[in-house]
């Protein structure tokens, strides 16, 4: 130890990094395993010369260890500690199919890792396979990772079999929801799901995340969302509590145009929902709305990184936590305020309804603004139930669970309720009352 | 149907003791009136009836129709007939009010042993009860009470207690932050649910309200016990008068 002392201490900082990396003692077992993986499936994984290159890179970055809590942008989401088991693929599961949660939805699955040949047509969609376009190398620019620190970036590059690519022409008013369903069945699912919507154009899409087994399931889906274009897109994630569930959200919002993206999480062992959102174009608006249910000894984390990157945008942040057993929340949201993003209007609330004395959520908002001229603010809370209002509804003859409940429901449903669309409404309460009835 | 015996109550945080060796009867029909200057422990003792749990009975007993009710939490006491209609009314925040209306009114039926309510049964009762007393149906498509003014409040809390039916009806200040029309309407809707099997028990500052709910008894309340009893020319007696008089008797 002696002989030790002092030295790492004299060297730049960059350096004791940089050691770090090199003595990094031995790989997990999660980090061996998708190694082995990744040289296992290399023959079956489609993709030109550009794609598989990319994949060459996002394994390398893998190679280089999984994020601890030193990163910071994984504080609170250890993934290295965290992910400890990686199941094999298992090409012979069957996913169970499912119905939309909005009825009369254009249905576009991927069961175990796989897109259908036979999809509906809707007037105004054209709809690819994913597997055709890392064959033909077109969306090879797309598959690169956010950053240095974009784990599910890089695992879902690296893997990436299959997906849908959609593309919703200028003008188009979708009259019902399109519903992109990722239906895993165990073992590894790695899908993409990009979706181009036209200048003008109109459109609810349902991302569903849900499936059978102890799967490992990374999730992408890129989102372009074209000049004066309106947007609602909802991720309804209802994974086991046996998986891990690691998704990406990426968009990029056009003049004029509006993007509300809706976030329920509902189940999963580990999630990790990233929401990466930049506005391109002045007049852009983006509301996110999340409601995280968290139960059991799991762990969910929604981190979101907000680009105002031009003038007069706009955003709204609204992300309510019920936590429940021994579960552990994490809301990180980050607004960047690019320097000419003048007259940008952003606000973000985080609020927390923690009901277990072993639970426990973090927030860690942050506001990166080199604008002069702009509004920018945010809040966390973190309270129990209100006494008096379940005294107020117990006085009125309803038991205390049913009150608890009401009280409990009524505290997410505000954040629904918000959505200008009944059948949508109705379709997020019943998935509430689902999880309440699970869970209650 | 209301019998309060020597009973004495604190506040759980701090130990206060509010009721102190309060006697109190209320028969079947009756409409008695509570009244006493402010920091008597009128609110107190409407709040001991309905079981809030911020209160702590330390001796002496509360009889409901010959029973105890002190085990009972307050869902119970409610389904069993006892209803308060609040000094302040909560505002609940995405609890629709017609949800809540439709929830409460099945809890009751449930304890009672009757089949939930139809739909259809249910929005004609609420609709002649909103109609009664002069309330728009817009206003409960809004989250319960919130936004409500503080006479809306009111009516809103009348409006429930039509609906529910209860028994025992503890109407606490009622009469606070309503005009007088409002106070005319709310009145009427009290006077309304008058029956020979259930009794009220109206707490009040003031005289005026009891003009317009002409009180069977009238129970001055003073440092947590009933000081004196009469009938409704108490309550005349205490608006010339004051409090002095009675709390100089007393003493």
């Amino acid at each position: 130890m002696p002989a030790l002392s002092g030295k790492p201490r004299e060297m730049p900082e960059g350096k004791v990094r940089l050691m770090n990396i090199h003595t990094q003692p031995l790989r997990t077992t999660a980090e061996t395993a998708l190694i082995d993986a990744f040289g296992d499936r290399l023959s079956l994984l489609p993709g030109d010369g550009a794609v598989m290159l990319k994949r060459d890179d996002a394994i390398e970055s893998i190679k280089h260890g999984l994020p601890t809590r030193r990163v910071e942008s994984w504080h609170y989401t250890d993934l290295r500690r965290l992910l400890n088991a990686i199941p094999d693929f298992d090409p012979a599961a069957a996913a169970n199919a499912i119905a939309p949660i909005v009825e009369g939805a254009a249905v576009f699955a991927v069961q175990n890792g796989v897109s259908s040949m036979k999809v509906p047509t809707v007037e105004g969609i054209t709809v690819q396979r994913l597997t055709d376009k890392l064959i033909d190398g077109s969306i090879a620019p797309g598959l690169d990772p956010y950053g240095s620190d974009d784990a599910i970036g890089a695992l879902n590059t690296a893997f990436v079999a299959d997906g849908y690519f959609v593309d919703i022409a200028d003008g188009t008013q979708l009259e019902r929801p399109i519903e992109l369903q990722n239906l895993q069945a165990g073992g590894q699912t790695h899908v993409r799901l990009p979706v181009r919507v036209g200048a003008g154009a109109r459109a609810t899409i349902v991302e569903r995340q849900t499936g059978g087994g102890a799967a490992l399931v990374s999730s992408v889906s890129q989102l372009v969302v074209g000049e004066g274009a309106d947007v609602t897109w909802l991720i309804v994630q209802e994974q086991p509590e046996t998986a891990t569930h690691l998704a990406q959200f990426k968009a990029h919002i056009g003049k004029n145009a509006k993007l509300t993206l809706f976030v329920m999480n509902a189940g999963g062992k580990l999630v990790r929902q990233e929401v990466i959102v930049k506005t391109i174009g002045e007049g852009a608006d983006f509301k996110l709305r999340g409601i995280n249910l968290l139960a059991g000894d799991t762990h969910t984390d929604v981190t979101m990184v907000l680009d105002h990157a031009v003038p007069h945008t706009t955003s709204t942040e609204i992300v309510r936590n019920v936590v429940t057993g021994k579960a552990r929340g994490v809301f990180q949201g980050r607004i960047n305020v690019h320097q000419y993003a003048q007259k940008t209007n952003a606000k973000m609330a985080c609020n927390t309804l923690l009901l277990s004395d072993d639970g426990e959520f973090s927030t860690k908002p942050e506001l990166e603004i080199f604008a002069d001229d702009v509004v920018c603010g945010h809040g966390a809370t973190v309270t129990e139930i209100d006494h008096n209002h379940l005294f107020y509804l117990m006085a009125r003859g309803v038991d205390e669970k049913s009150a608890r409940g009401l009280l409990v429901k009524a505290f997410v449903a505000e954040v629904i309720e918000e959505l200008d669309n009944e059948a949508i409404v109705e379709a997020l309460e019943a998935k509430l009352d689902e999880w309440f009835v699970a869970h209650g | 149907m209301l019998e309060i015996r020597n009973l004495h109550a604190r506040i759980v945080d701090d130990g206060t003791e509010i009721i102190r060796g309060l006697n109190l009867t209320v028969k079947a029909g009756e409409v008695a009136a509570i009244m006493g200057p402010n920091g008597s422990g009128k609110s107190t003792l409407s709040y001991i009836l309905a079981g809030r749990e911020d209160y702590e009975v330390t001796e002496g007993d509360i009889l409901y129709n010959g029973q105890s009710i002190l085990e009972m939490d307050p869902a119970e006491r409610a389904t069993s007939g006892i209803f308060l209609a609040f000094q302040y009314p909560m505002e609940i925040p995405g609890v629709a009010t017609m949800e809540f209306l439709k929830v409460a009114m099945n809890e009751q039926r449930k304890a009672r042993g009757e089949e939930p309510l139809k739909i259809p049964e249910f929005l004609k009762r609420v609709k002649e009860a909103a109609a009664s007393l002069s309330m728009d149906m817009n206003m409960l498509k809004r989250p319960l009470n919130v936004g409500f003014s503080g006479g809306e409040k009111k009516r809103a809390e009348i409006l429930q207690m039509k609906l529910l039916e209860p028994k025992l009806c503890v109407l606490d200040e009622t009469d606070s932050g309503l005009d007088i029309d409002a106070l005319k309407i709310v009145s009427d809707g009290v006077n309304a649910l008058r029956a020979p099997d259930r009794a009220f028990l109206v707490i009040t500052h003031y005289q005026r309200l009891l003009e317009h709910i002409v009180p069977d008894s009238v129970h001055v309340l003073y440092k947590g016990q009933v000081i004196k009893s009469g009938d409704k020319s108490l309550a005349l007696e205490l608006e010339s008068n004051g409090y002095a008089g009675v709390i100089g008797q007393a003493a």
